[in-house]
């Protein structure tokens, strides 16, 4: 794999990640900031993995209780169910909303997963230093950071939902536990996403192939 | 970092890069960042906790049919809590009921007990009640009531009618015996006093069939009114009773003619019973009068052999000793006898022998009124001619009822005391007698010739038409003949009664008060009497003066 270039780093260069004002930077020094705009700059994100490790786990051990736990609480005069995230797909399916179920499953299910399957993957290739597809990794990356925000799509038809719906006896709908839960798996998926730097991936290239 | 002349690309290294401002600023920890993973943890595992503690034990009811039950829909509901949910609905491997599996919350676990009942909570209409209505709308469920036993359980079979009475009810549960369970049902009242006290639970058959057991409860604090010596009786609908007393209608309240009830009552003399415990078996009577009666405690069985038909004779018919019942039919059945190759009709009888009162004898003190025992009385009765007889109570119905008697004609007969139960000798009953004697003119009638008696007759018959045949042409002869000597002999018999009529008119006319011939007999008479007078004076005269015959008549010579 052929590359042009040095990196910045290796010159001392360091450009913001704010207003991508490139300055010079003696060492690594945590207080470095941007002389135009003030905010902080590194050769690389401090800690970077240690961080997006820490959000990618807890996002893990929500991940469960999001999927687990009650979602929604819809009563009506006549039932009152509870439903989970995929028993509220299984019924908008059996329903005949096939696409409303895919939609749903894909954006509350699938993403989440794959956003927190996709960080593992390239929290662990970088910490191992692999070169291993890297421009594939490097392209699920900025799919993470695209994709993240839309998988709230279930806590926004939640609120919708909860505000507008609110008949007392007739008709009520509730977030349950998993809703907390779930918002706070794609909050932390987009935290883990931000902190994570990509820049980290390139150096294993850089060190294999010494200019 | 390595920031060396080397590099091989002086261009980018320009005083127009600037450089970064070095502030120094307390730093925060990098090891705060997992805070945040150790509350998802925290979170996580108070969550997962949590619903491992909410999580309670999964149940199995069985029920007959699914009706109404939908799993994740149908819930579970203690005094109408929800405190679980169906999960599943299933049918059994022997497809012989469904299988209910459902989650109960956690708080409810004790509530799982071995006496605890499940039952489908549906609209429901029944005789005293309407129930469920608001299952019309939200689905059924599943009705719970929690035993009170301390064994735990898992799997249960569902009841198939809501029980009447829950378990934590206060009051208390006793069994009826009864030979008949009438029109009471499941939920059927309790009166105490015209009081509705308590319901019917349950109406079973007991083991063999032979009795109908009904479990009933008595609410509190009724149920201290039971005691041991209570008497159950049937105070269902209308009574119609037929028997050897006639024709009897009673009725209780409007709803136990609608929906049966029981009634009770402790007689008075058994007050002081202790209260009875619960799950104590009674009897229940048909009536209230059958109840009361039978306050005897000593209840002896007899056995009567009867060789005529008892029809017309029922259990239940009283045992009668000159009008006073001593006790009653209890079973009536035919028996072969192997000797004879006779059915005889077997009459079981109880009999109270404590109401025949022995009069204690002068000087012997008995404390105990039946005084001898029964055996002694009934030795001595039979020795004295009594007998079992079968009689007629009521010539209208046919009712037959058992009469003990005395008949000193009797043959000599003792009790069969080894037989089981003991065997009373009997007479022949008078319906019995009545038909003998029947039988008897029968058998004589058969063994007339009556073949002979008819050619007799016939013959008789013959003569006789003859015989009439001359006496009609006499007839005809007299007719003929002697009808007109007759009509003249009538005519002269009427002329002469004409002249005596005459006659006696004339007769009549002389003889009337102002009639010539009265007055000519007055004057007669009055000059009779005048001549009697003066015979009369005539007479005096000749007895003082007999000269006078002879020389005349003197004047008066005073």
């Amino acid at each position: 794999m052929g590359w042009p270039g040095v990196s910045a780093a290796s010159r001392g260069l360091c450009s913001c990640l704010v207003c991508g004002l490139v300055s010079r930077l003696d060492d690594d020094r945590r207080d470095a900031h941007c002389p135009r705009c003030g905010a902080r700059l590194h050769f690389r994100r401090p800690d970077s993995l240690q961080r997006c490790w820490a959000l990618v786990i807890a996002s893990y051990i929500l991940y469960l209780p999001a999927n687990l736990m009650t979602m929604m609480e819809t009563g009506t005069l006549i039932s009152y169910r509870t439903d989970t995230i995929m028993s509220g797909v299984i019924h908008l399916w059996e329903n005949d909303n096939q696409g409303i179920a895919v939609i749903v499953f894909v954006a509350s299910i699938l993403v989440p997963l794959f956003k927190l399957l996709v960080l593992t993957l390239l929290l662990i290739s970088v910490r191992r230093g692999s070169t291993w597809k890297i421009r594939t990794r490097v392209q699920l990356y900025r799919v993470v950071e695209l994709v993240g925000r839309w998988s709230m799509l279930d806590i926004f038809v939640m609120t919708i939902l909860a505000a507008l719906v609110q008949i007392q006896s007739m008709a009520t709908v509730k977030a349950g536990p998993a809703a907390v839960a779930f918002g706070a798996v794609v909050v932390l998926t987009m935290f883990a996403a931000q902190v994570f730097d990509p820049r980290l991936m390139w150096d294993p290239v850089r060190k294999e192939k010494p200019l | 970092m390595n920031d060396t002349p080397q590099n091989p690309e002086p261009a980018v290294e320009g005083a127009a890069i600037p450089n970064a401002v070095i502030e120094r600023r307390k730093r925060r920890s990098s090891q705060l960042i997992w805070l945040i993973p150790t509350i998802a943890l925290i979170i996580g595992l108070s969550l997962i906790a949590r619903t491992w503690m909410e999580k309670g034990p999964v149940i199995t009811i069985s029920f007959k049919s699914g009706d109404g039950i939908e799993a994740g829909k149908t819930k579970i509901k203690y005094k109408d809590v929800q405190i679980g949910l169906v999960r599943s609905v299933t049918i059994a491997k022997d497809r012989s009921s469904v299988l209910v599996t459902a989650d109960i919350a956690k708080d409810a676990e004790g509530f799982l007990k071995a006496d605890t009942r499940f039952w489908v909570v549906r609209p429901r209409i029944s005789g005293s009640s309407i129930s469920g209505l608001g299952t019309l709308t939200a689905g059924s469920y599943i009705g719970m009531d929690v035993g009170s036993s301390s064994e735990d359980r898992n799997s249960f079979v569902g009841l198939e009618a809501p029980p009447a009475v829950t378990l934590d009810e206060a009051g208390r549960q006793f069994v009826l015996h009864a030979d008949d369970v009438g029109s009471l049902s499941t939920g059927s009242p309790i009166f105490y006093r015209h009081l509705q006290v308590g319901e019917v639970l349950s109406v079973e058959l007991d083991k063999d069939g032979e009795n109908v057991l009904l479990r009933v409860f008595i609410r509190s604090p009724y149920d201290r009114f039971v005691r041991n010596r209570t008497l159950f009786w049937h105070a269902s609908g209308i009574d119609f009773s037929l028997n050897a007393d006639g024709f009897k209608v009673n009725t209780e309240s409007l709803l136990s003619i609608m929906m049966g009830g029981i009634a009770f009552q402790t007689p008075e003399d058994a007050d002081d019973a202790p209260q009875a415990e619960a799950g104590r078996h009674f009897m229940l009577f048909s009536t209230k009068t059958e109840a009361l009666r039978r306050l005897d405690s000593i209840v002896e069985n007899y056995r009567l052999v009867f060789r005529e038909s008892v029809r017309g004779l029922t259990v239940g018919a009283p045992v009668d000793l000159r009008g006073l019942t001593v006790g009653e039919v209890t079973r009536i059945t035919g028996e072969l006898d192997p000797a004879t190759r006779q059915v005889a009709m077997a009459v079981n009888i109880r009999f109270y022998p404590e109401r025949i009162k022995t009069r204690p004898r002068a000087g012997k003190t008995t404390p105990s009124s039946p005084g001898i025992g029964s055996r002694e009385l009934l030795d001595g009765m039979v020795k004295q001619g009594v007998r079992a007889q079968l009689r007629s109570g009521n010539l209208l119905t046919g009712q037959q009822f058992i009469a003990l008697d005395y008949f000193p004609d009797a043959a000599p007969a003792r009790i069969n005391w080894r037989s089981l139960p003991p065997e009373l000798p009997t007479v022949i009953g008078m319906m019995g007698q009545f038909q003998q004697s029947l039988m008897k003119i029968v058998l004589k009638l058969e063994q007339l010739p009556l073949q002979e008696l008819t050619t007799d007759t016939r013959k008789a018959v013959q003569s006789l038409d003859a015989t009439l045949q001359s006496a009609d042409k006499l007839l005809q002869n007299l007719d003929a003949n002697l009808v007109p000597e007759t009509r003249k002999l009538f005519e002269e018999a009427r002329n002469a009664l004409d002249s005596a009529n005459r006659t006696l008119g004339t007769v009549r006319q002389a003889m009337a008060t102002d009639g010539p011939l009265q007055l000519d007999l007055r004057d007669t008479l009055r000059e009779l009497g005048r001549a009697a007078a003066a015979l009369r004076q005539l007479g005096t005269y000749l007895e003082q003066h007999p000269e006078a015959l002879l020389k005349g008549k003197q004047e008066d010579r005073r």
